[in-house]
This record gives structure tokens, sequence and C-alpha cells, in this order.
């Protein structure tokens, strides 16, 4: 009997190690090696567009160079004009207020807050030629801007206050003679700089993408798999996967790292189990604005200030802006940990209207989840915190009018009258002023997505799983192992442990003292 | 005096490996916990998981040597002498009183023994084994596997397997002293590593629980 069992004993330790030693060897075939193998070659052009005598010409207006494409890429123009990088605006269903056509045309940010009125400017980067204001022909197919997106020549820039027409500088044939796909730079040029400068809004995107090391990205990292924007985010007849909810708010069309790397991409089963309610991001972006500060704090009250009647601007020691006249002043922050949320993919929004409260911060984009629901998980963001304009009598706040195209429009930029930009903006969106205004605090939520780290970077356990205030304190309400723990346990546990000790050592003691008084008589 | 062999080596071997299992489990349990530092908190849950694995094979086949030896009954709590055992550690063993009970093969265990090891057996050690395997494998109800399990978190889960692992730290703390209450110091101890131990001579007056084989003493 006890032959057997010590056999199928010394079996079974042995069948666990061989078992636990093959678990988890060879990196060759894992998924991960499978990714990298497949970026190793990268899409070349199929065309030589600089031999097509269509392009081989000067071009005078932009609009010449967009015929001249869809001559051949007949039926595109219409898939762009499709998109949402034209449209500025796409329906969604919002929770609580229904369905709405939302988009950069009609919601507000706690940045510059809004493009109507100031079209000439904010529109430099819409993927059209000249949506100056409300009333661009949006069914012009000659004013797709192809160029923005698809220029490899580095050299197109579309110009400043110029409602999305090129610089008059760009040459505009050789720009045309050098197309392809879209480029880190094509997107970044627009993607990168959002809030007037780069990295303003995201945090995660800005100019260090352009050539970024490992540590700063290691997917877009030319000693990593060097890749770009496109792709991860991929078109199918010019729809771009991915959205952001500065601007959207259903769960639907986002880029999902698992798309690529799996549901179960650990080789620890452990770490796996995390991704029930864990994103990827939350791990694997242990600090965003690696290189660049973002901007955290924009306090729109202390703008107009003027020096001699004139603006100005404050730099910091680093050369950042901390104040500017014509828009206040920032706060800006750089290595950042981000803040976590519970998050299920869909948001609601600040619509233009709607009433607030002005004793707390508005939410200018709500981002839904919480622990118990089940589509929920624990996301990184970055929360925008700003003081705006708002209207005190109505209760709403104000798309003020800032940029300024010809004296006495109400432009705040060059007449720092709050009164006036109030009331010319607000004649733009078809609502009333009060003739009464006030700042209120708002908070913006922005995802954090991009600058993944080498896993070697990845947050640790101990960052979460902690007593002391971890990366997660500010989430309660759930059972984190190693963060949380009952008191009651805790105290009795002690206590038990600590009576047992004590009482062993109190009744051995009094044995070895008895025993020596035994032996000394 | 007698020499007999009372802990055979199957019982010694289990004996051992729990003792260290529990000590390790402990150990690492109370690092997941946040109450030490150690190995560090990942390599904590690593080890803690597998020596969580390799504890439940060991108690596979402890369970089977308590059924098939019938060594089970040793176990079986009784109040006979649970009171003057009780009398004993407060007072008689200052005295150098005799041990109310006599210890012999079939009967190696004390009431009180019997029943602290009862307890451990039927409950304490089921509820961590229990709180354990739910702990491994929780997967949010919400999800994918275990959706009767209604489980609305890991809390209830984990302060139940806290519970017990302070129960068993307690333990061992007591039985490490009682350990030294044998007939001398150190003869419970000796008797546990080698299996052999001094014990009165002499027929037991006493009834010992019927055990069905008879152990097999030499091998
Ligand atoms: C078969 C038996 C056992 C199983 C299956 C088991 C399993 C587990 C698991 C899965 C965890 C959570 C670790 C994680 O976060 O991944 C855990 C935590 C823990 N274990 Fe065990 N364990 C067992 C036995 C023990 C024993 C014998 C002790 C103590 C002597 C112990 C003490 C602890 C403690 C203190 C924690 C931390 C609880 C908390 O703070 O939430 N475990 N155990």
């Amino acid at each position: 009997m006890k032959r057997i069992f010590f056999s199928l004993l010394a079996l079974g330790i042995v069948f666990g190690l061989i078992t636990t030693a093959l678990h988890k060897n060879s990196s060759e075939g894992t998924p991960l090696a499978r990714l990298k193998e497949g970026h190793k070659t990268k899409a070349k052009p199929s065309v030589e567009h600089s031999l097509f005598p269509q392009l081989k010409k000067t071009f005078t207006r932009p609009q010449e160079v967009t015929a001249a494409c869809i001559s051949c890429h007949n039926g595109r123009a219409a898939e762009v004009m499709h998109s949402t990088h034209w449209n500025w605006e796409r329906t969604e269903y919002i929770e609580g207020k229904g369905i709405r056509p939302i988009g950069k045309r009609n919601v507000l940010n706690n940045f510059c807050i809004g493009i109507s009125g100031n079209e000439q400017s904010c529109n430099r980067c819409h993927i059209g030629y000249g949506y100056a204001d409300a009333t661009f022909d949006f069914n012009d197919s000659l004013n797709v801007d192809c160029l923005v997106c698809h220029d490899n020549s580095g050299t197109y820039v579309k110009q400043t206050g110029g409602a999305g027409l090129p610089d008059p500088s760009v040459d505009l044939s050789k720009v045309a003679q050098n197309v392809g796909r879209p480029a880190r730079t094509n997107c970044g040029a627009c993607h990168f700089f959002g809030g007037g400068g780069n990295n303003v809004k995201h945090g995660d995107l800005e100019e260090a993408e352009f050539e970024p090391s490992r540590d700063v990205d290691v997917h877009m990292a030319s000693e990593g798999p060097d890749m770009v924007c496109v792709d991860c985010h991929t078109a199918e007849k010019h729809q771009m996967l991915g959205k952001m909810y500065s601007v959207s708010s259903m769960n639907r069309n986002r880029v999902e790292c698992e798309s690529c790397h799996s549901t179960m991409p650990h080789s620890d089963d452990v770490l796996n189990k995390h991704m029930l309610k864990v994103a990827c991001q939350t791990c694997h972006i242990p600090i965003y604005a690696k290189v660049n500060p973002t901007k955290l704090h924009w306090d729109w009250s202390t703008a107009g200030k003027l020096r001699d009647g004139k603006p100005f601007e404050e730099k910091d020691s680093s050369g950042t802006d901390v104040y500017m006249s014509i828009k206040g002043s920032f706060i800006w922050g750089k290595k950042l940990k981000p803040e976590y949320i519970w998050f299920n993919g869909s948001a609601s929004h600040y619509l233009i209207g709607d009433t607030l409260d002005p004793s707390r911060p508005v939410k200018m984009n709500e981002l839904f989840g919480s622990y118990d629901d089940p589509d929920a998980k624990i996301y990184p963001v970055k929360i925008h915190r700003a003081d705006q304009i708002y209207d005190t009598g109505y209760g709403y706040l104000i798309q003020p009018k800032t940029v300024s195209t010809r004296p006495g429009d109400g432009g705040y930029w060059s007449e720092f009258n709050w009164q006036r930009a109030a009331e010319e903006g607000m004649k733009q969106v078809h609502l009333p002023y009060s003739g009464h205004f006030g700042f209120v605090e708002t908070e913006m939520y922005w995802p954090v997505n991009h600058m993944v780290s080498p896993k070697e970077q990845a947050v640790g356990c101990t960052e979460c799983h902690t007593r002391n205030n971890g990366r997660l304190a500010s989430l309660t309400g759930f059972y984190i192992p190693g963060r949380n723990y009952s008191s009651w346990v805790e105290y009795l546990g002690w206590g038990i442990l600590a009576l047992t000790l004590a009482a062993a050592v109190l009744h051995g003691t009094i044995r070895i003292l008895i025993s020596r008084n035994r032996k000394e008589i | 005096m007698k020499k007999e062999y009372v802990y055979r080596a199957f019982e010694r071997f289990w004996h051992w490996t729990q003792a260290a299992l529990i000590i390790f489990l402990g150990v690492t349990g109370f690092e997941i916990h946040g109450s030490i530092r150690f190995f560090g908190f990942d390599q904590a849950v690593r080890y803690h998981n597998f020596a969580a694995i390799s504890f439940l094979v060991l108690i596979v086949f402890a369970i089977f040597w308590h059924f098939t030896t019938g060594e089970w009954r040793q176990y079986v709590p009784t109040w006979e002498n649970l009171r003057a055992q009780a009398e004993y550690y407060v007072f008689g063993i200052f005295r150098n009183v005799p041990h109310p009970t006599r210890k012999t093969s079939l009967s190696k265990l004390n009431p009180l023994q019997k029943l602290v090891y009862a307890g451990l057996k039927v409950l304490v050690i089921p509820i961590m084994v229990v709180s354990g395997l739910l702990y491994m494998f929780y997967r949010y109800p919400q999800r994918y596997e275990v959706l009767s399990l209604n489980v609305g978190g890991l809390e209830i889960i984990a302060v139940l397997h806290t519970i017990g692992a302070f129960l068993l730290a307690s333990f061992f703390i007591a039985h490490l002293y009682l350990v030294t209450t044998g007939r001398t110091v150190t003869s419970n101890l000796k008797a546990m590593v080698t299996g052999y131990e001094e014990l009165e001579a002499g027929p037991v007056e006493k009834k010992a629980q019927p055990v069905l084989h008879e152990p097999v003493l030499s091998e």
C-alpha cells in the first residue's frame, strides 16, 4: 500500500513539474512574435504618381488637384464625404439625451471651446477647402482636400486662418506627384496640435510621435515595428477606425488592442484574468506626456490683461506658455500618471444649451461605467480641467467668438471684451444671451490610448495592489487583493495571534521557572 | 517504557510537507494580503498559487490515507477527559503530574488535540481550500464562467480566506509551543521525525478507538 502511495505521489509531482515547465517556454510562435513578423515588411505604393500626365502640370487652385484625383479615383470623394473627417458630425445615441447629431461642428470643449463663429481659424484642420462659416457646402466634392492626408512629400501645409486652404507657398504640383498612404506627419499635423499647440489636448499624441524612441511608443518606434497611425486606424471606404470621446458617444468603431493582441495576450493566467476588468492601456501606458508637456488646466477667467494696451504672453523656465492675454492661464504637466475611471465605452456630452449647475464642475463629456457594469473596465484618462465662460442668467455655457476676421466683429482675441464675444458667439449658435456672464469649472475626459510602453515598463503589481495610496486609490467600493481588507478581521486576527503568542511565552516561562526550582531543591 | 512505532512513513511525510506548505502559503499569503514584504507581490502570487495546488494534491493523498488506514478515527472528538486534559495544561503540567491520557500508537491524540485537529480538518482547511479555489477561479460572475455562482465580488471570498489564514497562523504558534509539552521537551519532535517514541508500556486501560486495520508497524 505504502509503495503505491509514494509512487503515485512521485508520479504526480513529476507530472506537475513537467506541465509547468512546458507551460512557458519558447517565445517563437507566440502571438506577439507573429505580430512582429507581420510588421517587418512595409507596404509599397503600387503606382508611381509622378509619371501621370494629369499630375504633371501646374495647379493654381487646390480644387484643381482634387479634380485630377477624382478623374482616376472615381467615387472616392463621395466616400470621404460620408466620413466624420469631412462632416465633423455623426448621429449618435446619447444616454439620457436621445439620438443627436454631434461632432466638432456643434460640441463644446474646454480648450478653445467651439468652432462656431471661429471657423476661419479652427477649420484649418478640416479636410476640406474653405469651411469658413456655417454656410460651407458639404456637398461639393471639389472641396475635398485629398492632399492633407495623402501628401508624402512632407511639404503640404494648410494656411493659418485659411479655413482649410493650403498655404500659398505650397507647390501643389510637387505634392500631387508625391501622394501615397498617409504617414504619421499627415495625421499628426492636425491630431498632435489640437487645442492650439503641440500636445495641448491629448497628452498621448504629440510631435514626439513623429520619431518616437521605444520607451515613448513601442508600436511606432523605428527600433520596433515602426508602425504608422493607419496601421491601427485602418480605413474601409475612407471611414477610419477609431474615434475620440471628446466628439462621440457610442461604443462602436473603436480601435481595440485585442484585435491584434487577442483577449489572452499574456502567458500568465493571473494577468489574463485582469483583462476582464482592466483595460490594456491601464498597465501598459504607465505615464503619458512622456516627452513634452500637455495642458492640464486652463483658466479662461484671467484672460484679457494687457500691457500698454497690448496683449502679451508669459512663459515658464522651460519655454511653455503659462499666460496668454488671449486665452488666460495654463497649468501643464509632463511625465504624468493618468487618472483612472470605470468606462464601458459610452459617453454623454454637454450639448449647447444644456443647463448647468455652477456649484460643481460641468462634465463636458462624461464617460460612463462602474465596477458593477459588466461592460466596464478600468481605463487611464487625462482629465483636463478649466474655468470657462457661461451665461449666469440662462445657466448654460457660452460659445464665445474668439477669432476675429474683421474689425468690430466681437472676436475676443483682438477686442478682449467678453460681453461682445459672448453676444456675437451666441448669435452663431442661435441661443439668447442674458447679458451676464461668469466662469464655471469644467472637466473633460481624454482616454489615454497611445504611447504604449515596452512591457518591462508596464505598471507593476504593487502600484495598485498596495495599501498606501496606489494608482487605483480613487476607485473604491470593490475588493483589490493587497489593497483592501476587513479591519475587523485585521484587529481580531492580529489580536488572536498576539494572545496565542503571549500565552505560549507565559506558559513556557512558568514551566522553565518551576523546573529550575525543582532542580535547585 | 517501550519504544513504539507511532508515526508511519506516509504520516510523517504528510505532516512535514503540510507544515512546509502551510508556512509557505502563510508567508506568501500574508504578502499578498499586504502585511509583510518578502518575495515581492508578483512572486508571492505565483508561489502561493503553485503551493496551493501542491497542497491540494497532498490533501487528496492524505484523505485517501486517512480512510484506507482508518486513521481518521483518531480524530473523532470526544468529551471523555477533555476537561482533564485542559486542566492538565493549566495546572497539572506545572506540578509535573503525568498526562491524564496515555499516548499509544492506537490512540495518539489527546482529547484536546482531537478537538483542534478535527476542527482544522473539517472546518479551517476546507474553508481555505474552498475560498482559495474560488479566489483562484473567480471570473467576475457577470461574465463567462461561474455564471450561476453570483458572488458580487471578491470581498467575501477574500475575507473568509484571510480569517482562515489567521486561524492557521495562531494554530501554528500554539502547535510549535505544545510540541515541547510531551514526555520530555523534544520527545514529540523526535517522534514525528523518526516515527518512534518512548511510550508507557503495559496494557491500555482507557478504551482506545477501534482501528479498522491493524496498522502495519514495520515494513
Ligand atoms: C489549497 C489551499 C489554498 C488555495 C487554493 C489558496 C489560494 C489563494 C489565492 C488564489 C489567493 C489570492 C492570490 C491572488 O491575489 O492571486 C490567496 C490569498 C491568500 N492566501 Fe491562500 N490559498 C490556499 C491556502 C492558504 C493557506 C493555507 C494560507 C495561510 C496559512 C493562505 C493565506 C492566504 C492569504 C493571507 C491571502 C491573502 C488574502 C487577501 O488579503 O485577500 N492561503 N490564496
